[in-house]
């Protein structure tokens, strides 16, 4: 630790002091060696504990955790004596950065490697094509699953963005006084409205029409909307926010209507922004699983129409798969991660189509 | 918004009234006001249904086991807030810094792989999150917390009996955080993106580093969009069910212990958890705690617009 | 330019509505009618509740639509509380539950689909022992006594090397790891059963009321998975699981009189026909009293009993006909053995089985 800033100071004096773009600057390749010396010491420290009988194997992620720590603190000291406290500051606050990623990056990656390396193991043409009738044990598929979540979150997107942007447009572009205000607030609660809260409601509201026990297809999309609103309404009012004044008044002062302007220059301008949050709205109902339960159903047939009878959803097969396992239990597992892995794709094409929309009709901007 | 036509201004000109203006103004406010309807709505379930609870003696409903519903409920409300705290507290800085990462450190190219990757994450199901909590992280962060209680008993938040199984509210909060965080960062980083280069540029040739240019350029831009980011974020996370329900040792005893398998538990987990054998009078109960956690957000909502409003929003609409 | 993209997403639509209609491959044959079959029955039946019964439901439905190609029958798992409330509000031909109806319950009730003022048929036909799981390293199975576990479940005896453990397992090296009793999270039947063995076996160790809830401290997992999961995962663990799920995990030999008996489908059976029916009930009302104290010799007393909930007689003429049908396809031998194949249920014995025919039979 302590040799480190004579190590620098030796590689700043090193250098010819006329050069005044390098001088008062770390080299090109310092950030790189403090980074392999802090491994090295900190390989150095857990070996140590190892030997000493402290831990009894070698802890990799202690071990890159304290590299850096060490490589955050030594080049902060580096660079403060050679380069002043503002840029000290500044390449701390990026390792900070790039850390936080890094750290964020390894729960992630780590999902994603458990669901692919479970759910591969069955993710083969029959689960694809297969549905679970008549099936007992080993085998079967998710096919009807695939339909009904398909249907069911298309419908809810279907109810829902076209609110949800709506209501966004107004308020940004119209809202003013207490309806506005009263919209912002709500939308807000909404987004705390518990899932299962969601489906009981759905199930409540068509339980009244189609009386008691009804499971429906359409009620599962309709508790889906109740979550996906608020979050629509939430990013693309976000995003529209973003659009500078000076677009819309240059629309308006070429005489274009305010709705053509919101149209044409809005919209198309914050295209790529309302599509994200559009995207994050479906992904964050996709994988709900109590609401669809509660009102939907459960069933192991093929269903297409929404309005008649149960129909089943990916993450409730995952559920219950996972749940009621049987004596097959690793068939009925492999089910489920296969169940999770299908999702996961789905919505990755989803990703895909959304992102292609947003590239056809964004205009082309400066970044 | 100024051209807007302010027919009470004599001077100016009366703005001409076009049909398609008023049709999707029209459209515009009605979708507003259809949410509010929705809203009221799902309140109306709730406090019917929950209407209940309160004219039934308690001894009459065995969810409860003689306590009352109040009792009940209040160790649930703390450890949903209390849950959702620590994974906000995980969830929010790394969140922005993914999100700078992404839309100000990394190559462009790169940045677009990572932000389509850090969306896909935002459709994982949350049974696998709790799933993975379960199998893959409780056990796998267990011996750390048996020597945190070893070495650090004697601070309150880590005292001791460790759990046995690591399935204590520090993992569910781990759990939550992952889950939020492509919410929060997804969002951050497009309203960090939608930056007007002209402040960056300008901020730069001023002789700013990157992070002054950040720090005086991008946070105070983006401030409204973070918290916006944050309080979605805060609702996925008081709202979240099954993974709480799998990852979480519960059992109804408020404490701020981190590490025991004795952890308190959460409204929306204890209603997945009791609904599927509730029956009668006891579904109203659970639907009740449902009403309190719809309350919770709304105070806690509110609390974040005041925190918002005291500093004015900085948007291109206004 | 933008009408080939218009276009290319037309394509997409089209093929997306392509696969969207395309039939699931196992299913090709179920519009073409039963021609292979001399089946009359056509219909669908819907039941609802324990998710317990899941594995077994799956396999009856599985059978009976085999043998009726025109049939489907849908059972949702959402739980015995809501299957029973789904059934008195008549949106449910039958209910499972882990437990039978109070008498109260069943003197006030207004079934829904059935004719008012006539009783249901209750079946104990999913009979399932609960094993006690535990993950110690070297140890295949234990025996104990009730009083012992039932210190361990409530948090008396702590460590592996206990001498309450030590004096029924002579021979048996214990450890001294600390214990983690695991327990369900969610309220269930499992743990009703359970408590309620517990309670009658061991009074003085076991003093809460018994319910489906908890009333212990220790370590709560969700479902019967979540609980071998927790087992499995940990070290020194021990919890309580339908039998069918224990996998690889050492089981405890529970005390019976003087002799020790591991859970098995006989023993879970024997203890079902040792025990009386309730009293009180109508005569095709099969709840049965368990009788958790029996000392009779090879009787494992840990069992889960699951009913089947049917009317007596149907609003519906249709949805009479594909209950009787369906049940009687239950208990018949047929679909008891598919059921322990699937599901590892313990096969109701000769005696029950007339009772509960009988109790089919009256159906209308």
């Amino acid at each position: 630790m302590t040799q480190i800033p004579t190590v620098t100071k030796a590689g700043s004096l090193d250098r010819p002091i006329a050069n005044s773009y390098s001088s008062g600057r770390l080299g090109d390749g310092m950030p790189w060696l403090i980074l392999g010396g802090s491994a090295v010491v900190s390989a150095v420290v857990f070996v140590l504990l190892q030997v000493g009988g402290v831990t009894e194997e070698f802890n990799i992620s202690g071990a890159v955790l304290l590299t850096l720590v060490i490589y955050g603190v030594s080049l902060y000291i580096a660079s403060r004596l050679v380069e002043g406290s503002r840029r000290a500051v500044d390449r701390l606050v990026t390792t900070l950065v790039v850390t936080a990623f890094v750290i964020a990056l390894l729960p992630l990656i780590s999902v994603a490697f458990t669901v692919v390396t479970n759910g591969s193991a069955r993710f083969d043409i029959q689960f694809l094509t297969y549905s679970m009738r008549n099936v007992v044990g080993e085998g079967g598929g998710a096919l009807h699953a695939v339909i009904g979540t398909v249907l069911m979150t298309g419908a809810a997107t279907l109810i829902s963005v076209p609110i949800g942007l709506l209501a966004s447009i107004y308020l940004v572009e119209y809202g003013r006084g207490r309806l506005a205000q009263a919209i912002t607030f709500f939308v807000d609660v909404m987004t705390g409205i518990p899932s299962i809260v969601a489906g009981l409601f759905a199930y409540a509201v068509f339980a009244l029409i189609f009386g008691p026990g009804v499971k429906l297809g359409i009620a599962g999309a309709v508790a889906l909307s109740v979550l996906m609103i608020p979050v629509v309404v939430r990013s693309s009012e976000e995003m529209l926010r973003l659009v500078p004044n000076e677009l819309r008044e240059a629309a308006f002062a070429l005489g274009v209507p305010r709705w053509l302007t919101i149209l044409k220059v809005v919209i198309p301008t914050s295209i790529a922004g309302i599509t994200t949050g559009v995207m994050l709205a479906i992904a964050r109902v996709i994988g709900e699983t109590a609401p669809l339960l509660v009102a939907a159903g459960f069933t192991n047939n093929m269903n297409y129409d929404l309005f008649d009878g149960r129909m089943q959803s990916l993450p409730v097969f995952v559920y219950s798969s996972y749940v009621s396992q049987g004596i097959e239990a690793q068939a009925s597992l492999d089910r489920a991660w296969a169940g999770a892995l299908t999702l996961i794709i789905i919505v990755m094409l989803l990703n895909l189509i959304a992102r292609l929309i947003a590239r056809i009709f964004a205009p082309k901007l400066g970044r | 918004m100024s051209t807007s036509g302010s027919t009470k201004a004599p001077a100016r000109i009366k703005a001409k009234q076009r049909p398609g203006d008023r049709i999707f103004a029209g459209s515009a406010v009605t979708a507003g006001s259809l949410i509010l309807a929705i809203l009221a709505a799902v309140a109306a379930f709730l406090i019917i249904q929950s209407a209940g609870v309160f004219t039934t003696p308690n001894e009459d409903i065995q969810i409860l086991q003689g306590q009352s519903f109040w009792s009940y409920v209040g160790p649930l409300v703390f450890g949903t807030l209390w849950a959702s705290f620590l994974a906000l507290l995980f969830a929010v800085p790394l969140a922005i810094g993914i999100a700078l990462f992404i839309s100000h450190y990394a190559p462009r190219r790169l940045a677009q792989g990572l932000g389509y990757i850090i969306d896909l994450l935002a459709a994982v199901p949350s049974i696998v999150f709790g799933l993975w909590g379960a199998t893959v992280l409780a056990p796998a962060v267990q011996p750390f917390y048996a020597w945190l209680v070893d070495n650090f008993g004697w601070f309150p938040l880590f005292s001791g009996p460790v759990s046995g199984t690591g399935r204590t509210i520090l993992t569910a909060a781990v759990v939550l955080a992952v889950m939020v965080l492509p919410i929060i960062t997804a969002l951050s980083r497009e309203v960090f993106l939608q930056t007007p280069v002209l402040h960056e540029e300008a901020a730069l040739a001023l002789g700013a580093t990157r992070w002054e240019m950040i720090r005086i350029a991008v946070l105070p831009f983006g401030r409204p969009g973070i918290i916006s980011a944050a309080m979605l974020g805060l609702g996925r996370a008081l709202g979240e069910t099954i993974a709480v329900a799998v990852v979480l040792s519960a059992a109804g005893t408020v404490t701020f212990d981190l590490l025991t398998s004795q952890n308190p538990g959460t409204i929306a987990a204890n209603i997945a958890l009791s609904f599927a054998e509730a029956y009668g009078v006891n579904v109203d109960v659970l639907i009740a705690t449902g009403l309190i956690l719809f309350a919770i957000t709304l105070i806690v909502n509110s609390l974040a617009r005041y925190i918002v409003s005291r500093r004015s929003a900085f948007s291109g609409a206004n | 330019m933008n009408s080939t993209r218009l276009s290319r997403a037309a394509v997409i639509a089209v093929a997306g509505a392509l696969f969207l209609s395309s039939c699931a491959a196992n299913e090709a044959d179920t519009a073409g009618g039963g021609s292979e079959s001399d089946s009359t029955l056509s219909g669908t039946l819907v039941g609802a509740g324990a998710s317990s019964q899941a594995a077994g439901q799956q396999a009856w439905t599985a059978g009976f639509q085999e043998l009726n190609p025109d049939t489907t029958v849908e059972y949702d798992p959402s739980g015995s509380g809501a299957g029973r409330d789904t059934f008195i509000a008549g949106g449910s031909s039958f209910a499972g539950s882990d437990a039978a109806f109070d008498l109260e319950e069943i003197e006030a009730g207004e079934f829904g689909s059935c004719v008012p003022d006539t009783g249901i048929i209750e079946i104990p036909a999913y009979i399932s022992p609960i094993a006690v799981i535990f993950n110690l390293e070297g140890v295949d199975s234990l025996n104990m006594d009730p009083a012992t576990i039932a210190g361990i479940f409530t948090g008396d005896i702590t460590t592996w090397n206990d001498p309450a453990i030590a004096a029924t397992n002579e021979g048996v090296e214990l450890p001294d790891t600390p214990i983690t009793a695991v327990h369900r999270a969610d309220e269930s039947g499992t743990t009703e059963n359970f408590a309620e063995y517990l309670s009658a076996t061991a009074p003085d160790v076991w003093d809460a009321e018994v319910s489906g809830d908890w009333p212990y401290g220790g370590e709560a997992a969700n479902q019967t998975t979540g609980v071998v999961d927790t087992v499995t995962n940990g070290t020194g663990t021990i919890g309580y699981a339908d039998a069918s799920q224990a996998g690889d995990l050492g089981t405890v030999a529970v005390g019976v009189g003087d002799e020790f008996v591991e859970y098995s489908a006989e023993a879970a059976a024997a203890i079902v026909d040792a025990s009386p029916f309730s009293e009180g009930r109508g005569e095709n009302d099969l709840a049965i009293e368990l009788d958790r104290t029996s000392t009779e010799s090879g009787v494992y007393p840990i069992v889960l009993i699951s009913y089947l909930i049917a009317c007596e007689e149907y609003n519906e003429a249709e949805a009479a006909e594909l209950t009787k049908a369906y049940l009687g396809y239950i208990i018949s031998d047929e679909g008891q053995a598919v059921a322990e194949e699937a599901a590892g249920i313990a096969p109701i014995s000769e005696t029950l089985f007339e009772r509960a025919s009988a109790a089919v039979e009256s159906i209308q």
